[in-house]
């Protein structure tokens, strides 16, 4: 099943791909799983593995070792890699090379995660599904698409629904896209974590707990980084609406504490800017800036949110209503039934930076730690725009990976 | 159920082969160093049998003190080096074996009193590195062939404590090979290391000139059979060495959770001791601590031990039934944990 493409297009995208490229096309059936895996082990670099239209159904996960392979379904509908009935593996689909383009199928009901990546540089997801079919759910897997660990990623055009931790979920990663993309009925939409140098752009963001996080955790080797923490993260023009799913993650992750209805969350991080995006009908909070509330023992981390901006181009309409915190409800009654589109935990030094018009509220918590029952809620001061430091520099990722994404 | 390899075997069994003197097999150097992917495991000649019990000149068996667990399966180890080739010590770690050596593993289950062989993994150590590639035996026994894509087998066994299981064995597909073997990206063996060796074994290669130098060991893993003998922490701690640390480590294919499990590891957080998770995800078990000290009901690296559901199970391949034994090695360590 090896057809010979002679393009000389193909050769053109990467720079890396001989001058003749194969396409190995799979169908589904019977032995999907070791025709396609066989496929994904045998390619070269340059080659495309070609999926057919219709259902492969599988047992184990699947996983791409091989710099600069294309993986090309017939649609994000149309391709499905089912793993609804998977054995073993903690993905469906595992990606641990380089230049590597994952575009138009779908991942459906993975066990563990539905894609992952760990230190593939310069990676596309282009108009991907992943998908839990059976709702929101405890049992379902944890991340939806999951790079990490790597230099260069693009998120573009995919569908997430179901993801019992984060649809979308960048971790100790840097120079990193999510845009056009869906997140809904994920614990958390998109996660951008203990990663730096990432836009979050024009994403629909809805029906999750919560909708866009920026979070960093302590005692991660963050390779990628250098050791370091995450910041420089701008989320703009997204529009993050009614996220009122209640939170079905397993406690024991930092996300099972995130409540339902927050908009966006940033949480330990520097340098974030909030702008030009619809936030509306998040009963918690619009925009939620906290510290890392748990102890830790890593004398490198910082807790506290730093430099975080929230720009009066954001939209906030109907946040706030139904804070989901003791003494939320008494909170939002004293201000008439809502509280402020923003609301800060009221730790960290230069930690927020909020637009002239942007009403904002402090829960004046005491340390670091403190639980948010002890809060003395107070209207942040008015904070000028002009305090802000500079602004970020924008996210660029090379031409050859913006060519990936858009054939 | 560790099949024994008799120590005293490894500087005869290359030349005599059941107390009669045999033409003895020789291994095809060029099937191990040449580029490709051999379709059977018969064309390596690393045994004199179809059967693959008989190890062909230079072909050593060996074994390890504390080994991974898989699945009950029994397993066949060799090593082979090389004519004129020596290994080199590298303190108490991996031995570094020179190109054109291999790595041979076989697993296995009793059948009527019989060792029926599921599969062969072969490491071989080329000039551009080493590669892992996985053989599935025939039912009849008599050939093992190239399964680049990995395989299923049902498999009925009777474990240790004389309960019967049924699981469905997984092959690893080549990439898995890695995701085990990998070390920064690049497929490195797991063992064998010094630490977790017999001396006199190494002390025989060493007289056999197949390595340089007795390794020297502080520490050695305690023998796993004989770990009631053992202090429980060095029981467990080997044991997570060698079933766990292969990915988690700075290295490894786990490195993203920061969780360090490897013997010489001396951080009490990164060995998750009041560590919370990164990315477990559901794996969690609704459990706040990776080893809550004291308290191995509510330590996440025993729930994770003890689940099959992929996405919580520990490790995430090779292993499709609960190791009893194992579990209750690294409960009783955290049990005693203040």
């Amino acid at each position: 099943m090896k057809k010979i493409m002679f393009g000389a297009a193909l050769a053109a995208i990467s720079l890396s791909s001989p001058a003749l490229a194969d396409t190995i096309s799979v169908a589904p059936g019977e032995g999907a799983q070791e025709r396609l895996q066989e496929a994904l082990i045998v390619a070269q670099p340059g080659d495309t593995v070609e999926l057919g239209a219709g259902r492969f159904v599988l047992t184990d996960g699947l996983s791409l070792d091989v710099d600069g392979v294309t993986v090309r379904g017939a649609g994000q509908d149309a391709s499905v890699l089912d793993f609804t009935g998977q054995l073993a593996a903690g993905e469906g689909l595992l990606v641990t090379s380089d230049n590597v383009t994952l575009r138009d199928f779908a991942v459906e009901n993975s066990k563990g995660d539905g894609i992952k990546s760990k230190g593939a540089d310069n990676i596309v997801y282009a108009r991907l599904r992943v998908e839990w079919t059976g709702g929101p759910k405890e049992t379902n897997g944890s991340y939806g698409v999951y790079p990490v660990e790597s230099v260069g990623v693009l998120i573009d055009g995919v569908i997430v629904k179901g993801a019992s931790d984060a649809g979308i979920y960048v971790g100790q990663s840097k120079q990193i896209i999510v845009r056009n993309s869906v997140a809904m009925y994920n614990v958390a939409g998109i996660e951008i974590e203990n990663s730096r140098d990432a836009r979050v752009t024009g994403n629909y963001v809805s029906r999750n707990t919560g909708g866009i996080l920026v979070f960093d955790l302590p005692n991660l080797p963050n390779l990628v980084n250098a050791g370091n923490f995450g910041g420089n993260v701008r989320v703009d023009h997204n529009l993050i609406i009614a996220n009122d799913t209640p939170n079905f993650a397993p406690k024991g992750n930092i996300v099972a504490s995130v409540r339902k209805g927050t908009g966006v969350m940033v949480m330990a991080n520097e340098n974030v800017e909030v702008a030009d995006n619809v936030i509306a009908d998040n009963g918690t909070a619009g925009v939620l800036v906290v510290a890392y509330p748990l102890s830790f023992g890593d004398a490198k981390y910082n807790p506290y949110p730093r430099n975080v901006l929230i720009d009066d181009s954001n939209s906030f309409v109907r946040n706030g209503r139904d804070p989901q915190y003791e003494g939320g409800a008494q909170m939002a009654a004293a201000f008439g039934g809502a509280l402020p589109p923003v609301i800060w935990d009221g730790l960290g030094k230069n930690a927020l930076v909020v637009a002239n018009g942007i009403a904002a509220l402090s829960l004046g918590l005491a340390a670091q730690g403190t639980d948010v029952s002890q809060a003395h809620p107070a209207p942040a001061a008015g904070v000028g725009k002009d305090l802000r430091l500079a602004p970020l520099a924008p996210v660029t990722l090379p031409d050859a990976i913006e060519i990936r994404a858009q054939q | 159920m560790i099949r024994g390899v008799s120590l005293a075997a490894i500087g005869i069994a290359t030349t005599l082969v059941l107390g009669a003197t045999v033409p003895v097999a020789k291994v095809d150097d060029a099937a191990i160093t040449a580029a490709g992917f051999p379709a059977q495991l018969s064309d390596y000649r690393f045994f004199g049998d179809a059967k693959a019990r008989d190890p062909a000149e230079g072909v050593i068996p060996y074994r390890l003190n504390t080994p991974l667990f898989s699945d009950y399966a029994e397993k066949l180890r060799y090593l082979y080096i090389p004519d004129g080739r020596q290994a080199k010590a590298n303190g108490e770690g991996l031995i570094a074996l020179p190109v054109g050596s291999a790595i041979i593993k076989s697993f296995g289950y009793e059948h009527d009193g019989n060792l029926r062989l599921i599969e062969t993994r072969v490491l071989l150590h080329r000039a551009d590195g080493w590669l892992a590639l996985p053989y599935v035996w025939n039912d009849a026994q008599d050939a093992a062939m190239l399964k680049l894509g990995g395989s299923r087998v049902p498999v009925t066994f009777i474990d240790p404590s004389g309960a019967t299981r049924s699981i469905s064995y997984a092959v690893p597909n080549k990439n898995q090979c890695k995701e085990c073997h990998a070390v920064n990206g690049v497929v490195t063996p797991i063992g064998p290391k010094a630490r977790n060796m017999d001396a006199a074994f190494l002390a025989q290669l060493v007289a056999a000139g197949k390595l340089d130098a007795e390794p020297k060991v502080a520490q050695r893993l305690p023998v796993w059979e004989d770990r009631a003998n053992a202090p429980v922490e060095a029981v467990a701690r080997a044991y997570l060495d060698a079933n766990c640390a292969h990915c988690h480590r700075a290295e490894g294919s786990a490195s993203n959770s920061g969780l360090s499990l490897g013997w010489e590891v001396a951080d009490s957080v990164a060995l998750g001791i009041g560590k919370r998770p990164t990315a477990a995800g559901r794996g969690s078990g609704d459990l706040d601590f990776d080893v809550a000290p004291g308290d191995p009901a509510h330590s996440i690296l025993v729930h994770r031990m003890k689940r099959l559901e992929p996405g919580v199970a520990m490790p995430e391949l090779g292993r499709a039934t609960v190791h009893d034994e194992g579990v209750a090695a690294v409960a009783a360590w955290i049990a005693r944990m203040r």
